[in-house]
């Protein structure tokens, strides 16, 4: 194990250039530091990972500030908008993900199970980080099966686990979805759950070694929006992992609302696969994503709670 | 209120076969109990039948009124008294408003899919005597049961077609396609298709397990219609009179591991405002007691068979069938809807942009005539079919129908666990 910004991650024996291009850094962008010495770009090639080595990557974008990111599995990722590949023409997919800026697309392992000239893969552009869901899996055992089979059919080591035991609202079965969790990440999976936002179940699943905790923000489908808000604040504020909203977001407006709250990241399928437009309604989000993400650097301002407040303190009689 | 004229006596019959036909049709003493279970049918411990049929037996369509459809149709979730007003001629006059509602409906859960598949019926031998049925026991059609190669046959033409769902199909004959005989067949049907469905007749929750095993995981079971009075007076003979058991079997599909099961009452043979109501509130009840399971509806009208063309759905104009659809899918918004071949094009091209989220394609109700239909030359030694079609499209004309129309052709969205 090789520890790169603070994570464990499995790359001994790679060349630190193999690891960088693998994981989508822009060499001319970044500076790497390997046990405390930096590594001059012209030795990349040559320095080989090893057990135990501290690796930190650090990018540069404009002033030499770090540019907003954050990491997945040991991937950095720029654009904090997961896009959903269903309900929508596969045609329509690479104007979604271009429009969108979307460096990570979800996508049904039981979609992938078809033809070639069904399947949903040769509709996604290469550069963009598959996230395949278990959806279909009706317990823990399901779930593992079903990733084992993404990863066979080369959809790579991320997986988003969707349990549902009922087909009505298709909400997400917490406690098999901590199982999953901890067998698939045993695996070496880099596992994503998607889950009710229970504090208790989100530390459950960070210990069970999620790389992140999804929850859902409405019943899937329904583009209502934010109806559990209150519950996804506490785990924004109690979890160290990224927390990615999803399902129910409806409209960009939501999105941007969640972002401003410190989510990570947003996925979204259903509010654009029903919108007029689909590739502008990516924008749309990207844009809003973009916007609350920005709104959360700056930090809010305060908001008065009841129009204005008092100009006479109550406390104004006090003496001394 | 008109009535088909179901009775056709065939001259190849003897003449004792002929008076135990006649004695079924004119004397209803003759016949069994209806209501009793067979010897080695599996009774399970379910409420959901007494509760349908009392609903249905309640139902009085007549008594809504537009304001009744208007509440039903601004309401955010369709409760069951909405949905008995969304059935009722009173929305008639609100069926664009419907198809509306059920077209936001449909792309929430299904965006733009519409699944394909094709029916696959592998033997036509029957024993039951169901008036309306073209495979019924004493129709005089060609009769036949497909061997192990000729059933890999067909199935190598269809899925070289391009189709990735099939649904296998039997006439209702035990003795003649047993358990290990359609077990075997969806065996092969996993090697050839990446779902297996069945539609066959009701068996054990045993026999269900075996045959999920086997590879099938959907089940479909026609009621064909909830009204057990009428039932008693289609179905004179044979373990399909068992009214109960037949009712039961989604149920002990589901006990047996099937992953989902789909339901349907056949439209035209009784008042099919409180089929349609029976149906869907079938599947309703079954979901509430068994939330993980998939459901799915079919919404079949009766059609003309071999010996009888003159058979028809009687009130159920495609206005009345759109009116179920669009009622079926605001109430049961998850549930699948499937419009088979029954119906012609231009009426499944409509219905698959409002509610339909499965069809039929390159469908054959006959025995053994794949290749033939698709290579467009007669086979004579092919077994009859169990109804007419009205849309005889292939998969790839299906297919790039459905493309053309903006929506999202689907071949196969499962994996069997």
């Amino acid at each position: 194990m090789v520890q790169i910004n603070g994570e464990n991650i499995d790359a001994a024996g790679k060349s630190l250039k193999e690891y960088l291009e693998e994981n989508g850094y822009i060499i001319e962008g970044i500076a790497v530091e390997c046990n405390e010495v930096i590594i001059p770009k012209a030795k990349y090639s040559e320095t080989v990972l090893s057990d135990g080595d501290i690796v930190e990557i650090v990018s540069f974008v404009g002033g030499g500030e770090e540019s907003d990111s954050f990491m997945l599995g040991g991937k950095k990722f720029h654009s904090r908008f997961i896009l959903g590949s269903g309900k929508y023409s596969m045609e329509l997919i690479k104007a979604a993900v271009e429009n969108a800026g979307a460096e990570i697309i979800t996508l049904a392992v039981r979609r992938t199970n078809t033809k070639k000239n069904e399947n949903i893969l040769d509709y996604i552009p290469d550069n963009v980080t598959l996230l395949p869901n278990t959806s279909g899996a009706r317990d823990a055992k399901e779930a593992v099966r079903i990733a084992r089979m993404s990863r066979e059919l080369g959809c790579g080591n991320f997986v988003k686990i969707e349990i549902m035991r009922d087909s009505k609202y298709l909400l997400p079965d917490n406690t098999e979805t901590i199982k999953a969790t901890e067998m698939l990440a045993d695996e070496g999976f880099v596992v994503l759950p998607y889950m009710y936002p229970d504090l208790y179940a989100a530390r459950d699943l960070a210990s069970a070694g999620a790389a992140a905790v999804m929850p859902l923000a409405s019943p899937i489908g329904s583009n209502k929006g934010l109806a559990t808000k209150e519950f996804i604040q506490i785990l924004i504020d109690e979890i160290d992992l990224p927390v990615i909203v999803d399902a129910g977001i409806g409209k960009p407006s939501q999105a941007c609302e969640a972002m401003e709250m410190g989510a990570a990241a947003i996925m979204a399928n259903t509010a654009i696969a029903t919108a007029g437009d689909i590739p502008v309604m990516a924008g749309a989000f990207k844009a809003a994503i973009e916007a609350g993400r920005s709104a959360y650097l700056a930090g809010l301002g305060r908001v008065l709670e009841r129009g204005a407040s008092a100009s006479d303190p109550l406390t104004g009689f006090l003496r001394d | 209120m008109a009535q088909n004229q179901f009775f056709v006596d065939s001259d190849k019959l003897s003449t004792a076969a002929l008076k135990h036909k006649h004695l079924l049709e004119d004397n209803p003493s003759a016949r069994t109990n209806h209501m009793e279970y067979m010897e080695g049918m599996e009774r399970i411990s379910s409420d959901i039948m007494d509760k349908v049929i009392s609903a249905v037996k309640s139902y009085d369509y007549g008594k809504y009124t537009a304001a009744d459809v208007k509440r039903a149709l601004d309401s955010q979730t369709c409760s069951i008294e909405d949905f008995k007003a969304l059935l009722s001629p009173a929305a008639m006059p609100f069926l664009e408003q419907m198809a509306q509602k059920a077209k936001s409906e449909t792309s929430k859960h299904f965006g733009n899919t519409v699944y394909m598949f094709t029916p696959l019926y592998i033997a036509n031998y029957c024993e039951n005597y169901c008036i309306y049925c073209g495979f019924n026991c004493y129709n005089d059609i060609n009769r036949k049961k497909l061997n192990a190669q000729e059933i890999e046959h067909e199935m190598k033409v269809i899925a070289d077609s391009g189709i990735e769902e099939i649904l296998l199909l039997t006439g209702e004959s035990r003795k003649m396609s047993d358990i290990n005989y359609i077990g075997e067949a969806c065996k092969m049907a996993s090697q050839y298709f990446r779902n297996v469905g069945l539609e066959i007749y009701p068996v054990n929750s045993d026999e269900y397990r075996y045959l999920h095993e086997c590879g099938a995981d959907y089940v479909t079971v026609f009621q064909e219609t909830y009204d057990s009075d009428k039932y008693e007076t289609l179905h004179l003979m044979g373990h399909k009179r068992v009214f109960p058991y037949r009712f039961e079997a989604q149920e002990r599909a589901i006990i047996g591991g099937m992953r989902g099961v789909a339901f349907s009452a056949l439209l035209g043979l009784a008042d099919f405002r409180k089929d349609a109501l029976a149906t869907a509130l079938h599947a309703y009840y079954l979901q509430r007691k068994y939330p993980h399971a998939e459901y799915s509806l079919s919404c079949p009208r009766l059609r003309p068979i071999i010996n009888n063309d003159r058979i028809n759905p009687l009130d159920v104009h495609e206005k009345e069938l759109c009116q179920v659809i669009c009622a079926y899918r605001i109430f049961l918004p998850y549930a699948g809807i499937t419009v088979s071949s029954r119906e012609q094009k231009h009426f499944r091209d409509g219905i698959v942009k409002i509610a339909a989220t499965k069809v039929s394609a390159g469908v054959s109700t006959g025995i053994g005539d794949h290749e033939s239909k698709y290579e467009g030359y007669i086979d004579e030694d092919a077994g009859d079919e169990q109804f007419e079609i009205s849309d005889a499209r292939s998969f790839d004309e299906m297919y790039s129908d459905i493309a053309s129309e903006g929506l999202q052709p689907v071949l196969n969205d499962y994996v069997y666990v």
